[in-house]
């Protein structure tokens, strides 16, 4: 061999890899021919652990969807960081994953403090930060932060919805609220608010707050039935729902009593509350409550429960964040089966924002998801129900706070 | 004696060195990371200063990591004042409030003094969301990250990792000297007899007091730099977890031990990661293991095996 053979034959060894990569996954980062990298942060640990069912259900949804075959041939690498709903630590993880994973974007990343810590540093380095998990108002705004996209309603929205539906249903409405005083409870103030408009503001008589830490609301209850309202706008948690609907049946106060979405569970909430206590309670769903036995023979619901079974055993089939979770896993499966194979950070922001009538299994029956390049609000329509005492009749029509 | 003076400084001269060097072989990511160590650092020799040295104990250091970089993301925010302003302005403001709250303290013994501190930390994640117009509610306050001045080409991570090496150094001498001269005997007398103390005539509520507020101070800086280089600000960053992190990283660390402070805030940042890599089911219970067997194998804190090493080591050679 000659001096020059080796040269060569050392350059092909040293470049070959390079040259038989193939065309298709070094361009773009997280993806190669045979996989996909997503990060996520979840509260595994920390105050607000009760979410991080959602990030488990995730992890088990796309083992599901590797086991029948990936995606156009790619399997799902879904890297999921413990951030313990701490928003130093969210920046952390998410730089971590970003710089270091390389992963092709991030999906899920829960709650409002800490989406709010990577929602800028998200955006500059051009990273999709799809369907973040929280009912937040500002996830929607693609013209300043064009990376950045919710999933579900906004609080806001639903809001809106109690408010037409007082405003057209209640003669003479007194409006007595109770919310718990963060961001949640005050984008659903909003909501109501705005729905009611200027004028109807003057209906609201008397509003309540508590801190998510005090152990009872007993006294704030009594305070607004004194006040005389007839229309009670219920913003709380489950542990405070229970002990709203209970003390105001207990004292006889027999209020429309509007229930926030965030407490429907039958079985966390209303059952513990008392089936009775719970009569005519009205709330706005977009989700089938996995609770409800009027789902019990739904195909979505069984399909649901096998998945359950078989990927998620230690999980809770009465918790509705299971269910959550297994919708938003769909719809991103969605997003990456319509990108074919450009999976390039342009083109899944591009799909994100082009989902067309899209329904999910455990969407209500005629709620669809659909986005647009303006509109980043993938689920807003809902539709309202009425506890009759053993499960959520729905009623009227599918509000679509989309349609202005 | 000055033998073992000049290896120490040789030690501290070349960890100055490799740390100058870290942002030219280093990711922005891990260099991230270390500027978190600093800052760790910074707020642990504060609180080491208060607990270690002056022996009060405090569980609510984490209140005053909260004000600083409350002053800094305000001062920006608010006013658009140069980030290089509202670091001391931070400072001050915690040395103030430290000393103020040292006051009623010093009633205060033990456990006593550390339920009181405890308060704090409990009660400021909510203060923070009751002053809305001021704080952004929960909603927090977001920053831009400050980029390096003109002519400098460095990173905006390089450069908030030169600054804040810069202010560790700072703080680091000035303590080294305060610790090591008269006041420094005074504190360390008021922990150990403060009969004698007394007798010996150290005004023990004044040392008390100025302890409390140095302390504050120090943990103040570290909370305003930790708001730079988060660029983020919000309640549930500042929850009692994170005071209680802090008496994690001086013990481990070493208590009454300045070195002990980098120490602890390595442990502080870089152990829950590695827990959270070897189990993701129970990451908090391997955290619990790693605690317990530092504790075991170093009942001094790194700082102190460290110690008793290089003596075995001299002794071995002498």
């Amino acid at each position: 061999m000659t001096r020059r053979t080796i040269v060569a034959l050392a350059l092909v060894a040293a470049l070959g890899p390079l040259l038989f990569a193939g065309p298709a996954g070094a361009q773009w980062p997280g993806v190669t021919p045979t996989e996909i990298k997503i990060g996520n942060t979840n509260p595994y640990s920390g105050p607000a652990s009760a979410y991080g069912t959602i990030g488990k259900a995730l992890t088990a949804y796309f083992k599901k969807v590797n086991d029948e075959g990936g995606i156009n041939g790619r399997k799902i690498n879904f890297v999921t960081l413990d951030d313990g709903y701490s928003p130093p630590k969210t920046v952390e993880m998410v730089r971590r994953l970003v710089e270091q994973d390389q992963v092709a974007f991030v999906f899920q990343t829960l709650g409002t403090p800490t989406n709010s810590a990577i929602h800028k540093y998200l955006n500059e380095q051009k990273v999709p930060h799809l369907f973040v998990a929280t009912g937040a108002t500002k996830w929607g705004d693609p013209r300043n932060f064009p990376w950045t996209m919710g999933w579900q309603p906004t609080y806001q929205t639903e809001g809106h919805i109690y408010a037409q539906y007082v405003l057209k249903n209640v003669p003479n409405p007194k409006i007595g609220i109770l919310y718990q005083n963060d961001d949640y409870g005050k984008d659903y103030v909003k909501g109501l608010k705005d729905g009611l408009g200027e004028a109807g503001r003057k209906l609201i008589v008397l509003e309540q707050s508590y801190e998510v830490t005090d152990p009872t609301i007993d006294s704030q209850i009594v305070n607004l039935k004194n006040s005389g309202a007839n229309v009670f706008y219920n913003v709380t948690i489950p542990k405070f729902a229970v002990q709203a609907i209970k003390k105001s049946h207990d004292i006889g106060w027999k209020p429309l009593h509007l229930l926030n979405n965030v407490s429907a569970s039958v079985d966390v909430v209303l059952k513990p509350a008392g089936l009775e206590a719970s009569r005519d309670l009205i709330t706005a769903l977009y989700l089938k409550d996995p609770t409800d036995p009027q789902w019990k023979n739904d195909q979505g619901m069984k399909d649901w429960l096998a998945f359950m079974q078989k990927y998620y055993p230690e999980g809770n089939t009465k918790d509705a964040f299971n269910v959550y979770a297994y919708t938003v896993a769909q719809g991103l499966v969605h997003v990456l089966k319509q990108c074919g194979n450009d999976l390039s950070r342009e083109n899944v922001m591009r799909q994100a924002a082009n989902i067309k009538n899209l329904s999910l299994p455990l969407l209500l029956p005629g709620i669809k998801v659909n986005t647009g390049p303006t509109d980043f609000y993938p689920i807003e329509q809902e539709q309202l129900a009425r506890f009759d005492g053993e499960r959520w009749a729905l009623f009227g029509e599918v509000h679509d706070a989309g349609k202005k | 004696m000055s033998r073992g003076q000049g290896w120490r400084r040789a030690i501290v001269l070349a960890a100055i060195a490799i740390a100058c060097a870290l942002p030219f072989l280093l990711s922005n990511f891990r260099l991230f990371q270390f500027t978190q160590v600093f800052i760790y650092a910074i707020a642990l020799l504060g609180l080491n200063i208060l607990t270690g040295f002056n022996g009060q104990i405090s569980l609510g250091h984490g209140a005053f990591y909260a004000l600083g970089a409350y002053t800094t993301a305000i001062m920006i925010d608010r006013w658009s004042v140069p980030y290089g302003w509202t670091i001391p302005v931070a400072g001050l403001l915690c040395l103030t409030a430290g000393f103020l709250f040292g006051i009623p303290a010093l009633r205060l013994e033990g456990l006593y003094l550390a339920l009181a501190t405890f308060a704090l930390a409990l009660a400021v994640p909510q203060i923070l969301k009751y002053f809305e117009h001021w704080t952004g509610g929960s909603q927090g306050i977001v920053l831009s990250k400050p980029g390096a001045p003109l002519g400098l080409t460095l990173s905006p991570d390089q450069w908030l990792y030169f600054v804040t090496l810069g202010v560790l150094i700072l703080l680091f001498v000035l303590g080294a000297n305060l610790l090591r001269g008269r006041t420094g005997r005074a504190i360390v007398a008021i922990r150990d007899n403060p009969i004698a103390a007394q007798a010996m005539g150290v005004n023990g509520a004044l040392y008390k007091s100025l302890t409390f507020g140095v302390s504050a101070a120090y943990t103040g800086v570290a909370g305003a730099l930790s708001a730079l280089a988060i660029a983020f600000v919000a309640p549930d960053a500042f929850n009692v977890f994170l005071s209680i992190t802090f008496l994690v990283g001086i013990v481990i660390g070493g208590l009454a031990s300045i070195s002990g402070a980098i120490f602890g805030g390595l442990f502080v940042q870089f152990v829950p990661n590695w827990a959270q890599e070897i189990s993701k089911a129970a990451p908090w219970a391997i955290y619990g293991i790693f605690l317990i067997v530092f504790m075991y194998a170093m009942p001094r804190g790194i700082a102190g095996a460290l110690r008793l090493a290089g003596a075995r080591l001299a002794r071995f050679r002498g």
